[in-house]
């Protein structure tokens, strides 16, 4: 950290974890790899926006509104229901 | 009008603009949580889609780069919440092969698992942090938490690291 105190813990252990976690996982801006972008990300953007949202089809809700339905009018289907699931 | 005003007005070549001046950085900070390209570009451009999706609620007063900033980290949390519990830091990233012993190579190998296995939200802040040298106050911007928070997450960041390493019987 650049401007860091180490909350309660030992200077030295929370230095000796530092070093070594910095060993095992360099930081990227050290090791120089993958940090630039390497290509415009603009056509994806474009995809993305006109990729159409996720809709629920009106049969899915029929079937949520007919299982609820079930499930207050005849709670004894409930278990059975469970079963089979 | 402003381009930010153009922006929260919709308009997509305002979004444009920002896309291009931003999309670097975005990715950069994105790449330094994550540590895969392939994943780092594809949360940059769903970080820009949300905030286009949430144009009319911006406030052109307000600032763009850290409100944009904090949607991809927050995105990129979620992201290592779903890959935690089966898949490590890549090693071309992680590593660098270093003509190391036998013994060394096995202690960054432990490490890089037990950093791994951090809770999500601590492994974050322990990333930036402790690992890229970020400042308290860049992190806690961009997680939207106070800087106090984030000492405490990377005190105890370090302390389950260290846990962790004392039950796989390394010594840390």
């Amino acid at each position: 950290m650049k401007k860091s105190t180490n909350g309660g813990m030992n200077a030295d252990e929370f230095a000796a974890i530092r070093e070594e976690l910095r060993d095992a996982v360099p930081p990227l801006g050290e090791t120089g790899h993958g940090t630039e972008l390497r290509r415009d990300l603009w056509p994806d953007m474009l995809r993305r926006l006109e990729r159409p949202p996720v809709r629920v089809p009106w049969f899915d809700w029929a079937l949520l509104a007919t299982a609820g339905a079930a499930a207050i009018f005849f709670p004894a289907l409930i278990p059975a229901l469970l079963y089979h699931l | 009008m402003e381009l930010l005003e153009r922006f929260a007005a919709g308009d997509l070549d305002a979004f444009e603009s920002l896309f291009r001046q931003y999309q670097g950085e975005v990715y950069r900070w994105v790449m330094r949580i994550v540590r895969d390209p392939a994943v780092a570009e594809d949360l940059t451009v769903e970080a820009f889609w949300r905030a286009h999706k949430a144009h009319a609620g911006f406030d052109p007063e307000n600032n763009f780069r850290a409100w944009l900033r904090r949607i991809a980290t927050n995105l990129a949390l979620d992201h290592l919440r779903k890959q935690r519990l089966y898949v490590e830091l890549p090693d071309d990233l992680a590593a660098e092969q270093k003509p190391d012993s036998a013994v060394q190579q096995q202690m960054r190998a432990v490490l890089r698992k037990a950093f791994a296995e951090l809770p999500p939200r601590l492994r974050i802040v322990a990333q930036l942090g402790l690992v890229e040298d970020e400042t308290y106050a860049e992190i806690a911007e961009a997680l939207g938490i106070s800087a106090g928070a984030v000492k405490l997450r990377m005190f105890r960041a370090v302390r389950v690291l260290r846990k962790k390493l004392q039950r796989l019987g390394v010594h840390a």
